[in-house]
C-alpha cells in the first residue's frame, strides 16, 4: 500500500470516483479508499435520475452544469454511461403547488432550462400510461433535457479513467483515523496502513458524519433510509422520469425496459437499518397502480434499501473546513448526489488545485449552518 | 462460449474479463458491472456458477464468496398482488 498521496478521498461512490478523475487529470497523486467497493452505497442504489428542476438556484445551476458534462461524458471517459434525456415530469396537485411551480419555472428558465408547465392532456402525450385522475394532478412541469444515466457505469467509468491518469483505488479498505497537527491534516490511518497526505476528502455519503468525527469535526448530516424497487423488463413505453413531491413517488423506465422507482416508506427512519420492508412494497405498488394502472400486472423483481445523506437544508456540503486545513467536505447530497457529481467534482478539483472556480461554492460551505437556513423544497423519494 | 446468466446473456468469458478489468473480488461487483443475476430469475441459476468462476480466478474460497445479498421478493410478484388497498 502507498504511504503518501497528494489527496486521499474517503468513499468510492460517484462523487469520490468523479473527484479522483478530475484531480488525477490535473496531475495530482490521488488515493481513493472505500470500506467496500465502487458504488457500494447510495450511488449503486439510486434512482439513476438526472434532474435540473430544483427550487434553489445553487442546485439548479449545479445540475445544469452537470448535464452539460454528462452530455459529453462518453467521449471524455471513453465509456458508455447510458445517458438519455427523456425529461422529468413533475406532477402539480394543487393551486398551492402551482404557485411554487411557477416560481421554480421562472427561476429555472432564467438560467436557461427549457422547462414549462403542461396541462393534463400533455401529461398523457408525454407519458401515455399516466392517469392524471389517479395521480390527482391538475398539471405538471416538464423539462425535456433532464434524464437518466447508469449509476454503475458512470461510477466505474470515472474510476477507470482516474486509474488511467494514475489514481490508486484501495477497495475493502476502511478509514480508522485522521491525524492532524496544528490545525492541518497530516495522514489517514486505514486498517491496511497509514497514508500521509495534506488533503483528505470526506466523500463517505451516509457515513460522512463518522468520517468527520475522525478529524474531530461535528457535521449535522443524518442518514435517512430509502427504499426502491425494480420490475421485470417490458417493452419501451415511456422515456420521462415521473415524480411527485406530494406523494413522494418517482419512477421511470430504464434502458433494459424495467420500471424502477421509490416512495417514502411508512417505516422510514434515521439510522442504518437496511432490511427492505413489505409496507414499502405495498405503498409503492398501490401508488404506481394509481399513477399508471397498466403497470399493475407486471412483476416486481427486487427491492432494496439505501441511504440519503441529509443536511438541514437538503443542500450539499462542499469545500474546505475553516477549522481544519486540508479537510475537504464533499457530502450531504440529500438524495441527489449522483446527478450533480460531474460538476461538483470539477469544482472541488479546481478548489484543491488552486484554480479559479467555474462557480462560487462559498454558500455551500459547512459554516452556513451557523446562520439562517434556506431549504431546498424539491426533494422526492 | 459458455452461457452463465441466461436472463442477461452473460458468458463465462464475460465474467473472466470483468474480473480482470475491474479487479472484482465479490459477486456484488460482478452484478454491478455485468448485470449478472439482475434478471427475472434473480440469480438463482447463475450466481452459484459465477461464484465458482470468481473463486477460481481470485483464489478465494467459496465460503468467502457466497452468499451475496439477496433481494426480496425472491420470486417475481405482480404489483396488484401486494398493493396496499387492492391486494
Amino acid at each position: 500500500m502507498k504511504d503518501k498521496a497528494d489527496v486521499v478521498i474517503i468513499g468510492a461512490g460517484i462523487n469520490g470516483c468523479a473527484l479522483a478523475y478530475e484531480l488525477s487529470k490535473r496531475g495530482k497523486d490521488v488515493v481513493v479508499i472505500d470500506r467496500k467497493h465502487i458504488a457500494a452505497g447510495a450511488t449503486g442504489r439510486c434512482g439513476a435520475g438526472v434532474r435540473q428542476q430544483w427550487s434553489t438556484k445553487e442546485n439548479a445551476i449545479l445540475a445544469k452544469k452537470s448535464v452539460e458534462i454528462f452530455e459529453r461524458l462518453n467521449e471524455e471517459l471513453d465509456a458508455d454511461i447510458d445517458f438519455r434525456q427523456g425529461g422529468y415530469l413533475i406532477a402539480i396537485h394543487s393551486e398551492e403547488e402551482m404557485e411554487q411551480a411557477k416560481k421554480n419555472v421562472e427561476m429555472q428558465r432564467s438560467i436557461g432550462l427549457p422547462v414549462r408547465i403542461i396541462d393534463r392532456e400533455e401529461i398523457k402525450e408525454i407519458v401515455p400510461i399516466l392517469d392524471p385522475d389517479g395521480m390527482e394532478a391538475i398539471a405538471a412541469t416538464f423539462n425535456p433535457t433532464d434524464g437518466h444515466a447508469d449509476p454503475f457505469r458512470t461510477a466505474y467509468a470515472y474510476a477507470m479513467a482516474a486509474i488511467r491518469h494514475g489514481a490508486t483505488f484501495y477497495k475493502f479498505t476502511e478509514a480508522k483515523a485522521i491525524k492532524t497537527e496544528d490545525g492541518k491534516v497530516k495522514s489517514v490511518v486505514t486498517n491496511r496502513g497509514e497514508i500521509r497526505t495534506n488533503v483528505v476528502v470526506n466523500a463517505a455519503g451516509a457515513w460522512s458524519s463518522m468520517v468527520a468525527k475522525m478529524a474531530g469535526l461535528e457535521i449535522p448530516n443524518k442518514p435517512v433510509r430509502k427504499e426502491a424497487l425494480v420490475t421485470e423488463p417490458i417493452k419501451r413505453i415511456f422515456d420521462a422520469m415521473v415524480i411527485s413531491f406530494k406523494h413522494g413517488i418517482y419512477f421511470s423506465q430504464m434502458s433494459q425496459g424495467q420500471i424502477l422507482g421509490g416512495i417514502p416508506s411508512p417505516e422510514e427512519k434515521v439510522g442504518y437499518y437496511t432490511e427492505p420492508t413489505f409496507s414499502f412494497l405495498q405503498r409503492m405498488a398501490y401508488m404506481l397502480g394509481k399513477y399508471a394502472p397498466v403497470l399493475k400486472h407486471i412483476n416486481i423483481l427486487r427491492q432494496w434499501t439505501g441511504f440519503y445523506d441529509v443536511t438541514p437544508d437538503a443542500l450539499p456540503v462542499l469545500g474546505e473546513d475553516e477549522r481544519l486545513e486540508g479537510f475537504i467536505h464533499c457530502h450531504g447530497f440529500s438524495g441527489h448526489g449522483f446527478m450533480i457529481a460531474p460538476m461538483t467534482a470539477r469544482l472541488l478539483a479546481q478548489l484543491i488545485t488552486g484554480e479559479k472556480l467555474d462557480l462560487p461554492i462559498d454558500r455551500l460551505n459547512i459554516k452556513r449552518f451557523k446562520g439562517k437556513i434556506i431549504k431546498e423544497k424539491s426533494v422526492v423519494g | 462460449m459458455k452461457i452463465v446468466c441466461r436472463c442477461e446473456d452473460i458468458t463465462e468469458e464475460d465474467i473472466v474479463e470483468a474480473i480482470k478489468k475491474y479487479n472484482c473480488q465479490t459477486l456484488n461487483e460482478l452484478k454491478q458491472v455485468l448485470r449478472l443475476g439482475m434478471g427475472p430469475c434473480q440469480g438463482r441459476t447463475c450466481l452459484p456458477i459465477a461464484a465458482r468462476i470468481l473463486a477460481r480466478e481470485t483464489g478465494k474460497s467459496m465460503e468467502e464468496i457466497m452468499p451475496q445479498t439477496s433481494r426480496p421478493p425472491v420470486i417475481p410478484v405482480a404489483l396488484y398482488m401486494v398493493s396496499e388497498d387492492e391486494g
